[in-house]
């Protein structure tokens, strides 16, 4: 696959996946009431949690 | 033609001290084997953990018919020989004195660091390169593969919560995923085994274009595209971007589609272990079964000769191409011309199946509910997508991450995103987003937390798991050393150990030798019978 080929890929994708939040975010009546308990979830500082999440290698 | 055959499954979990950053990984892991092992102690008096007998590990034979020169491997094939936690790694471990004395004195009695363990239940639990590894007993169907991997994540947590007892001792958190999204990635591996009879070839062809789309029903999403994870999006497989090839025997460098490695843990004439290292850890219990059942099915229409003729132009590009594009409709090119979508080579391989077995009239309940289970979720990925997220962990995951983005007006190029893609994983109920989830009642779950429990402390029953897990709750102090093909027992006023093989999978069973566990018999005495 070239290059231009594979970007050209990826901006359709982003165009699909954005139409998607779209659709999954109408469906379930109960989401509100699970997105505020993923919020209090959460970890507290999103950013230093990714930027501390180091591993090794493994298999 | 069935699902039954024998198979287990293998997690590295990801494991992570918040408070002490830079943290070494392999002391961290130590102390989840160690921290295990005292539970364990607690719990029966004796037991300190069985050595794990290196001598019939060959992880240098390739399926091909090869072997790796020793000095032409890479250092993290030799699998082979006990890790040793050397005082550079002490050091490196940085600035923690306390976690070093707290392993090396813990309780003034126990001198030595366990990196290795065998569980009553015929697991190993030991540190693999840079992570806590849980390898599970053999079981003989997808089904109690399912049981005994969720086993592996209760005993990972009881380890995880031990360690949070331990005064000056910094936490431990442990995460059942494939990569830190940071250019690392580490396995979750699942063992097939198969009659040597069959050529690797028709092995490899068979499996390639299955194992390239099997993602689809049951891996478990990523944030993220590329190694580094430094292009945008969500993607359906966690470990795609790690493979470069397609056939190879490394698992940690060049990673191939089909790993070769040739170590059958069994008689080596009549069996080869199938070793997949392509799959994603699963949370959900149904994708975990649906990764291990379909994978069954295929393996029997391959030794049937039955399999899907197919053959892919660029497994390893289509591979990362149906990944990255969560709305299934990427299409990848097959070598006679033909373009599909992974969905259409899945319903090729389901089809197949479901004429295979209405052949061989496999009408067994398991078979009947993977073939249903697997035929409703391509229906359901075929209509909508989302319609499978109570059973598919990815999309589970992008179920939820696309409903918080847009309740937060972010993409999935904010950090909220990224850290749910990491925190999907942690295995506390409290606080891993999947276990959030399943306590809603919404992820399918086929074990409750009683069965899992169970599964933790005892074996199968079916296969040598059984005699492996039964011995060691029943006789301690005498179990000196154990691996997959072998237990070695110190028996008193004997000269050596009685080294009792166990390389026939399906021996050592209940309907064996439970009778004659249940006896209690004085170890001697238990051995003669055994030997008689």
């Amino acid at each position: 696959m070239t290059q231009e080929q594979h970007s050209g890929q990826r901006r359709e994708e982003t165009t699909a996946q954005d139409q998607d939040v779209v659709a999954a975010a109408g469906q379930d009546a109960g989401v509100d009431d699970l997105l505020d308990e993923i919020d209090g979830v959460l970890e507290q500082n999103a950013e230093e949690f990714v930027r501390g999440f180091v591993q090794k290698g493994g298999q | 033609m069935s699902v039954h055959r024998v198979m287990g499954l293998e997690t590295e979990y990801g494991v992570l001290a918040p408070t002490m950053p830079g943290a070494n990984a392999t002391m961290l892991s130590a102390q989840v084997i160690n921290s295990y092992a005292a539970l364990v102690r607690a719990g029966h008096g004796a037991i300190a953990g069985t050595h794990w007998d290196y001598t019939d590990e060959t992880p240098l034979n390739d399926a091909r018919g090869f072997t790796v020169e020793r000095a032409a491997a890479d250092p993290s094939q030799l699998t082979d020989v006990e890790p040793e936690l050397d005082a550079e790694a002490v050091a490196l471990s940085g600035g923690d004195a306390v976690l070093g004395d707290t392993l090396y004195s813990r309780e003034g009695t126990e001198p030595e660091v366990l990196m290795n363990m065998v569980l009553g239940n015929g697991a190993r639990l030991y540190v693999d390169h840079a992570h806590p590894e849980y390898s599970s007993p053999e079981t003989t169907n997808p089904f109690d593969a399912v049981l005994w991997d969720q086993a592996g994540d209760h005993v990972a947590l009881a380890a995880m919560r031990r360690i949070a007892t331990l005064a000056g001792v910094p936490d431990v958190h442990l995460y059942k995923n494939n990569t830190d999204n940071k250019s690392v990635s580490y396995g979750a591996h699942e063992n097939y085994l198969m009659p040597r009879s069959v050529p690797f070839e028709k092995i490899a062809a068979g499996l390639i274009p299955f194992f390239v789309t099997r993602q689809i029903i049951c891996a478990s999403g990523r944030v993220g595209r590329g190694m580094l994870g430094s292009h945008p999006g969500f993607q359906v497989s966690a470990r795609a971007d790690f493979f470069e090839a397609q056939i190879g025997l490394e698992t940690t460098i060049r990673r191939p589609i089909i790993n070769t490695r040739d170590e059958p843990h069994a008689h080596w004439e009549k069996y080869r272990r199938l070793h997949v290292i392509i799959g994603d850890a699963n949370l959900g219990q149904v994708s975990t079964l649906l990764r291990t059942g379909t994978t069954a099915l295929v393996l029997s229409m391959i030794e049937a000769g039955t399999a899907p003729a197919l053959e892919l132009r660029d497994p390893v590009a289509a591979l990362q191409a149906i990944s990255h594009d969560p709305t299934l409709r990427a299409t990848v090119e097959l070598v006679d011309g033909r373009r599909l979508t992974a969905l259409e080579i899945q319903e090729i391989y389901a089809e197949a199946a479901a004429d295979h077995c209405g052949a061989t009239d496999a009408t067994d309940e398991a078979t009947v509910e993977i073939q249903r289970r697997w035929e409703e979720t391509l229906a359901q990925l075929g209509t909508d997508v989302f319609s499978a997220a109570a059973t598919v962990d990815w999309v589970a995951k992008y179920k939820l991450m696309s409903s918080y983005a847009q309740r937060h007006q972010v993409d999935f190029t904010d950090t909220r995103i990224a850290a749910m893609d990491l925190q999907w994983a942690d295995i506390r109920p409290e606080k891993g987003l999947y276990h959030r989830l399943a306590e809603r009642g919404m992820m399918e779950t086929l074990y409750s937390g009683a069965q899992i429990a169970h599964a933790a402390a005892n074996p199968p029953e079916d296969t040598r798991a059984y005699f492996r897990g039964r011995v060691l709750n029943q006789y301690p102090e005498h179990v000196v050393a154990a691996s997959w093909d072998s237990v070695s027992f110190a028996v008193p006023g004997a000269r050596r150990l009685e080294r009792i093989s166990t390389l026939e999978p399906l021996r050592g069973t209940k309907a064996l030798v439970g009778e004659l566990l249940d006896r209690d018999l004085e170890i001697g005495e238990f051995i003669a019978s055994l030997r008689s």
